[in-house]
């Protein structure tokens, strides 16, 4: 297989931003987990904070005690140690997220169903059956983003995005899936209600996953889900 | 009675601020902190406080509060007119206040941000270390929640010993009035997405500041730059970061932050400048100006000097 082009570039004044390949793999995103842990290390007090990425790693330090030359030799360094093959046998934790999924919690699930030509059994079949890595965090704290979907049941975002998503909604968009952390407005297809918070800012970790990690959806039934602290 | 500045009225938008919430970003949470980090550490060091310490950042005006504490304030940044006990009193200076006394904030006659500090800071739960309030992720703030100040609201503080009162240097003090701003940037990103002829006209072109602009990012107006691609994997996004949507108007991305997006970036402003932005209102007037990041990284060490070597002044000093 071909190495991804690797490339470091400016962000800003205190950023420098590494660029792992033009398209998000499993390779790639677990080459990214890893280069963050790594780096998290080396630089220590040097770094401000991180955001790892489908395909990129941004890297935010104090330029008031190094600079862009050290951090960009650090990157490499870290790179070095962390190539694509070695990498890829690593992955993150797996982690299982309950899902109630149902007309009554997905309002969006008989339609999906509908435009992609299978039954509702059938689409919550096919969701539980992928293993999802998670390639982003971002939009809002604790929304991960997860793929990669199988390609039966990818449907496009909303037409007009809903003003309220509830917190713990399961989501389609393309071939993406996600559990919103909290009520905010979106335009993703809902097929479910996950009980599992996945951002609490008392909890420790706040988030049940982190980028580079793996998901697996398992269905629960309504009465699980609101034994769970899940609520319609 | 608790001890703290009561909010008799919240004005316009009132937040508290301290320094911002870093290391978080992995989870998808902004860093927040003040929009002029300038204004914000002026006002810090009248109060003889840690320069991060919180604060309230007012937009605007409006803000109506009653001491419940003896203590040392300082308003900064934007004109906005300050009374206490209806007895007009400078900004950039420190004044006392007394338990019963009145703090009224008017509404700015320029600049659009002011920045109120008391001595020993709110102290305000943090979260993940820090008290900034992000309305848009519901953290921070009195309550945690990221609401901004509410009538009915106590600020908890505490005593503290009357000090000299104390005045920023004259040269020190920014004059927003002519609603305009020059920014520095340093290219980056996909730059090598806009053509040469797309930067010159980038830098040479007149942005306007417009009513959509926020503490998320500012969105302006005026000479559309075409990437020569629509948009690219979502990456992390720093402070400052000019984001450039299919319309070609720049966005300049701030505290408040999406922490990452989709959109092609031509660089970042320089930190020392989002302040100036930051204080422009509707329809002022932003240029741009690249420089390279070495320069960025002597600008900040110079900035960083300047201020640890200009002592504040005693009051009357000049008089």
């Amino acid at each position: 297989m071909k190495q991804p082009q690797q490339s470091i570039s400016i962000a800003g004044e205190n950023a420098l931003i590494v660029y792992f390949g033009d398209a998000p793999s499993d390779s790639i995103a677990s080459q990214v987990a890893a280069t963050a842990t790594q780096l998290r290390s080396d630089l220590g007090e040097l770094l401000i904070d991180l955001v790892p990425s489908y395909a990129s790693l941004l890297v935010i330090y104090d330029a008031f005690k190094t600079d862009h030359h050290a951090v960009r030799n650090a990157i490499r360094q870290a790179l070095r140690q962390h190539p694509t093959a070695a990498v890829a046998a690593q992955p993150g934790s797996m982690v299982t997220l309950p899902v109630y999924y149902s007309r009554e919690s997905g309002p969006d699930l008989q339609q999906l169903a509908d435009n992609a030509g299978l039954s509702v059994d059938e689409v919550i079949a096919i969701h539980q059956q992928s293993d999802y890595r998670v390639y982003a965090i971002g939009f809002a704290p604790g929304f991960a983003y997860l793929g990669e979907v199988d390609p039966r049941i990818a449907a496009p975002r909303l037409a007009t995005p809903r003003q309220k998503v509830p917190r713990g909604a399961v989501a389609i968009a393309d071939r993406q899936t996600a559990v919103y952390p909290a009520q905010s407005p979106g335009g993703w297809n809902l097929i479910g209600l996950c009980p599992q918070r996945m951002f609490d800012p008392d909890a420790e970790p706040s988030m049940p996953v982190q980028v580079g990690d793996t998901v697996r959806f398992k269905a629960i039934d309504k009465q699980t889900f609101l034994a769970m602290g899940g609520s319609l | 009675m608790s001890k703290g500045l009561k909010v008799i009225q919240a004005g316009i938008f009132s937040l508290i601020e301290d320094g911002g919430r870093f290391g978080m970003h992995g989870i998808g949470v902004t860093t927040g902190g003040p929009l002029d980090s300038n204004a914000f550490r002026w006002a810090n060091r009248l109060c003889n406080n840690a320069l991060q310490t919180a604060a309230i950042e007012v937009t605007i005006g409006g803000l109506v509060l009653e001491s419940r504490v003896t203590t040392t304030i300082a308003l900064t940044g934007a004109a906005i007119p300050l009374s206490i006990n209806h007895q007009p009193q400078e900004l950039w200076q420190s004044h006392q206040v007394k338990p019963g006394d009145r703090i009224e904030l008017g509404f700015a006659l320029s600049g659009s941000r002011g920045y109120l500090a008391v001595a020993g800071g709110f102290e305000v739960e943090p979260i993940f270390d820090s008290a900034a309030t992000v309305p848009r992720e519901g953290l921070g703030g009195v309550h945690g929640d990221g609401k901004s100040l509410q009538a009915g609201d106590l600020l908890p503080c505490h005593n503290s010993v009357t000090s000299a009162r104390l005045c920023v240097p004259e040269g020190e003090r920014p004059d927003y009035s002519d609603n305009r701003a020059l920014l520095r940037v340093v290219l980056g990103y996909q730059q090598h997405v806009f053509s040469k002829l797309q930067k010159q006209l980038f830098f040479t072109s007149e942005y306007s500041v417009t009513e959509s602009s926020d503490r998320m990012g500012f969105r302006l107006k005026g000479a559309a730059i075409k990437p020569a691609i629509g948009g690219i994997l979502s990456e992390g996004i720093c402070l400052g970061a000019i984001q450039v949507p299919a319309d070609g108007q720049p966005i300049v991305l701030l505290n408040d932050r999406q922490t990452i997006g989709g959109y092609p970036k031509l660089g970042s402003v320089l930190s020392l400048d989002i302040g100036k932005l930051a204080q422009l209102l509707p329809g002022g007037s932003v240029r741009f100006e690249e420089i390279s990041v070495e320069q960025a990284h002597n600008l900040l060490l110079l900035d960083q000097h300047r201020f640890q070597h200009r002592a504040l002044e005693k009051v009357g000093e000049h008089d």
